[in-house]
């Protein structure tokens, strides 16, 4: 193949991907990785002296605190995302009909959406004298309003509020690319619609399902403002944590590795997503789908 | 001197050390209808990438105008395709997919409406030149990408089924157009195919491929009637392969056992006594007599009627031969002839006219390669 | 209607209740014309006169708006580019550049967040609208790639051929048949992009500096102080800003073929 030798469009075009995802991207991501095993600087963010410290410090019952409540409300979130997002996605792939590209639409807009303005709109609704307060009261339920805000569970809600249409999204892809005939033909051998279910959907949906998990679980354990604004001072994550090491503690060595620790969980579930997806392609090639 | 358009010398190619072309030689000439026809994965496609300039080849030389083509980038080769899928460009109306060729070479406002409305007019499309390619049939897709090709006025045009997704009315016509086409442009057709019925009744010349290679290169005609390997016979048209065991060799004539019984017929190819060969009969070659019209003249074969199937125009009988072996025979159907009154489980006598049969040596490796048209 | 299909359309509304339901009232109280009372005092566009009255709220808005053009812009070329290259060609890295992008998409966006931080420090760059740029067109950049390739894996691929076979070179093609047949995925692309830019909070919040203030920051200090009307009516701007976009950008990625 001749080259030309001024302008390779070709070259061109790998060559400026390449720069800028190496120096925004792979470069501040070794830099971070650094600071993690580095020391605390007196007039510097960073002394120059190796240390394993940061990651010591992981382990002090503060931050194991800190971590632990993190995790369990990431994880609520994704299980109440999944369980809210499985079956709504199921029958909106399901959906026949002109209105189909108009439901999915609906989920689309608050995929994009800011989840900043989302958020605040959830105070709206869970302040003392909000909606939800109003709602319960006119219902009877509750006499008095009660504390709805700045709770563990605002901030659940808030989480899954925010993130419902990421779990949504990836489930929608992977069950509308669903072989119906394949629940056809289980039934037509036999099964029962909970073993279909179990034996058949599920693991043929299971990358969907992770994809989801994890575009649910990964921002739920960083979005600081959530927790700031939901959960007022008494639920903090691992996205406040590392806030606060770099804006207000300046302890950048220590926030960067609890950093590292996120990076960590993304990629063991990134691992975890490309053998679901492997496991699948093999069955796939094995019926000769 | 040279009236050849295109000599591949020697050319080989292999994609991840898979072989696709081994070795191929052929030659075309100017304004000849060239089908490169075997089933798919034969390489047939290769050769016309190669040629248009997709590929390059691993080892050989592509010669076009007697132009090593190895440096040339498709955009500078002479040479117009009409894609399977025919790769209309949706965003562009049909005048404009076909202007450009002519825009991108430069050719002068003016002259490209005159040139694209007369390639327009040679498929009969003129009156939808505004057309985008979504609002057009299949049909008339196909012809827009014909004229696309054609309007640049290319040495060779390079067809890689352009019909095959059209339905079988439509193709029959395109076949006749598309001949007709190109005698009257005089350029030279490079026609890919894998439907046999296609290759016979449009090319010139046909180059049968198989697993990388040439199998046979010769006229319909040759091709159809004197196969020269059994891969040909099985893939164009139908074939009733018998194997046979020489006994004795004549000055022209060659006796064999074959199916329990001697026949006695022309020997063509040096045979020698002892040697195994395959007799290949076309069904319709086959004539199927009643046993009480008596014994029909050698050379013929004996059996019993096990299907009869109606086909309108003729009648196809499987026969199944007192040695075992199941043949095949189309008898022309004539309503007034009551002897066409076959009934299954009669037994009946099959022959052919001495010489129209084909008679090729066994091939070793005969089972190696099955054939799938 | 079977009792079965019922529940079926019951669970989705409650579902798409649950998403729109808080914007809905966050929308209407953008038009109440009381402070503080959750009741209904009347219609009233006081909130949004207020809104347009605050320079200092303007002049943020307009920094946003320059952040999310130029960057959307810029992400836009860099992204159409590789999206074309991961079509077109085999180069060095190709499966590795495929697999960042799309780990770019799902990874925390504080760790980048705070990755970027520590590289502008380390270069000595002031916190601002250049961090800023820099960073949006970062995060932005893997959405436009997704979108475009999108697309280009729709096409057939013997239409780049059939140009090339009519005499086109690679930048005429490019130019002639790539680009406009790509023209509503790279739109679509820049429209995401621009609601992307508009709309982060995490990476932003670590990159600028105290002398330049971005929308979404600006509401989540506002917000951090308490409900506010004036917040509604801004929040109400934004929504139906991303609204009207997302809309256009998923029916420029509907009108295929």
């Amino acid at each position: 193949m001749r080259v030309n030798p001024l302008f390779s469009f070709k070259w061109f075009s790998a060559g400026l991907i390449w720069f800028w995802l190496g120096l925004f991207v792979l470069v501040p991501l070794l830099m971070l990785l650094t600071a993690s095993f580095l020391q605390r600087g007196e007039t510097e963010f960073v002394k120059f002296a190796f240390t394993l410290e940061n990651y010591q410090r992981i382990f002090n019952p503060i931050y194991l605190d800190v971590f632990w409540n993190s995790f369990y409300l990431a994880a609520m979130t994704t299980l109440f995302c999944l369980l809210l997002g499985y079956p709504f996605a199921f029958l909106l792939a399901r959906v026949t009909g002109k209105y189909k590209h108009l439901l999915l639409l609906f989920v689309i807009i608050p995929f994009w959406t800011s989840s900043l303005i989302r958020t605040y709109a959830m105070v709206i609704i869970l302040k003392t004298n909000g909606v939800m307060n109003s709602f319960l009261q006119w219902l009877g339920l509750i006499q008095e309003p009660i504390q709805l805000l700045y709770t563990p569970a605002a901030v659940v809600v808030g989480l899954v509020y925010s993130l419902l249409p990421f779990m949504v999204l990836p489930l929608y892809a992977t069950i509308e690319k669903l072989d119906i005939r394949l629940i056809e033909a289980a039934k037509d051998l036999g099964a029962r619609n909970v073993r279909i279910f179990w034996s058949i959907i599920i693991p043929l949906t299971m990358p969907g399902i992770i994809a989801g998990s994890m575009l649910v679980f990964l921002p739920a354990l960083g979005m600081f403002y959530i927790p700031d604004l939901l959960g007022g001072a008494k639920a903090l994550l691992i996205g406040n944590l590392i806030q606060n090491q770099f804006l207000s503690a300046r302890d950048w060595p220590f926030g960067a590795a609890v950093s590292i620790i996120l990076v960590l969980v993304m990629s063991l579930l990134l691992v975890l997503y490309y053998f679901s997806i492997l496991r699948n392609s093999n069955n796939r090639d094995k019926v000769g789908l | 001197m040279n009236d050849l358009v295109i000599e591949l010398k020697q050319v080989s190619k292999s994609f991840d050390g898979v072989a696709i072309l081994k070795n191929i030689d052929l030659e075309i000439k100017k304004g000849e209808f060239l089908t490169l026809l075997g089933p798919s994965g034969c390489g047939k496609t290769t050769i016309l990438r190669l040629l248009a300039g997709f590929e390059t080849p691993s080892s050989g030389t592509v010669l076009i105008n007697g132009e090593d083509m190895l440096q040339i980038e498709p955009e500078d080769r002479h040479i117009n395709t009409v894609f399977q899928s025919y790769a209309l460009f949706p965003h562009m109306s049909v005048f404009d997919n076909v202007a450009f060729g002519p825009k991108i070479r430069g050719v002068p406002k003016a002259e490209i409406a005159t040139q694209v409305m007369d390639a327009l007019r040679m498929v009969k499309l003129e009156h939808l030149a505004d057309r985008k390619p979504a609002q057009l049939s299949g049909g008339q897709q196909q012809r827009v990408a014909i004229a696309r090709a054609v309007v640049n006025k290319p040495l060779v045009l390079l067809l890689d089924e352009p019909l095959s997704a059209l339905d079988y009315k439509l193709r029959k016509e395109m076949q006749i157009e598309l001949k007709q086409l190109q005698r009257r442009l005089g350029i030279t057709f490079i026609f890919v195919t894998h439907d046999q019925e296609e290759a016979l009744s449009m090319s010139d010349r046909i180059a049968v491929m198989n697993a990388g290679k040439i199998e046979q290169l010769g006229t319909p005609k040759n091709i159809y009637e004197s196969p020269n390997s059994l891969f040909v016979a099985r893939f164009v048209g139908e074939s009733n392969i018998l194997v046979g065991e020489v006994i004795k060799v004549g000055d022209d004539c060659v006796e064999m056992r074959l199916e329990n019984k001697i026949i006695s017929l022309k020997n063509t190819k040096n045979f020698q006594v002892s040697q195994s060969v395959n007799l290949l009969l076309r069904p319709e070659d086959l004539h199927v007599y009643d046993e009480d019209e008596g014994i029909p003249p050698e050379p013929y074969l004996h059996g019993i009627i096990e299907e009869v199937i109606y086909k309108g125009t003729t009648v196809d009988l499987l026969i199944r031969l007192d040695s075992g072996k199941q043949i095949a025979a189309t008898q022309f159907f004539n309503e007034d002839d009551p002897k066409l009154d076959f009934r299954m489980g009669e037994r009946v006598f099959a022959g052919w006219l001495e010489g129209w049969e084909a008679l090729l040596p066994s091939e070793a490796a005969e089972n190696s390669a099955p054939v799938s048209p | 209607m079977s009792l079965k299909r019922l529940s079926k359309i019951s669970y989705m509304s409650l579902i798409y209740g649950f998403l729109y339901f808080p914007i809905l009232i966050l929308i209407i109280y953008s038009f109440n014309d009381s402070k503080y009372s959750f009741a209904w005092k009347g219609f009233t566009l006081n909130w949004y006169h207020q809104l347009f009255d605050n320079q200092e709220l303007l002049e943020v808005a307009l920094n946003s708006l320059m952040v999310a053009v130029v960057s959307a812009s810029v992400a836009t070329l860099i992204g159409t580019l590789t999206a074309v290259a991961l079509y077109r060609y085999h180069f060095f890295g190709k499966k590795v550049l495929y697999g960042l992008i799309y780990i770019l998409i799902m990874s925390p966006e504080i760790v980048m967040g705070i990755s970027l931080l520590i590289l502008f420090i380390a270069l000595s760059m002031p916190l601002g609208f250049w961090t800023l740029l820099l960073s949006h067109i970062t995060f932005c950049i893997p959405f436009v790639v997704i979108t475009v390739f999108g697309r280009l894996s729709g096409f057939n691929k013997a239409i780049i051929e059939a140009a090339k076979d009519l005499g086109a070179s690679e930048f005429a093609t490019f130019r002639l048949v790539v680009l406009p047949m790509l023209m509503p995925a790279v739109i679509a692309g820049w429209l995401l992009s621009f609601t992307l830019s508009m709309d982060d909070v995490i990476i932003s919040f670590f990159v600028t500096g105290p002398n330049f203030q971005l929308l979404p920051l600006k509401i989540y200090s506002m917000v951090k102080l308490g409900v506010k009307p004036e917040i509604n009516a801004l929040s109400t701007i934004m929504f139906i800003i991303t609204l009207i976009i997302v809309i256009i950008a998923q029916s420029l990625l509907r009108e295929k073929k």
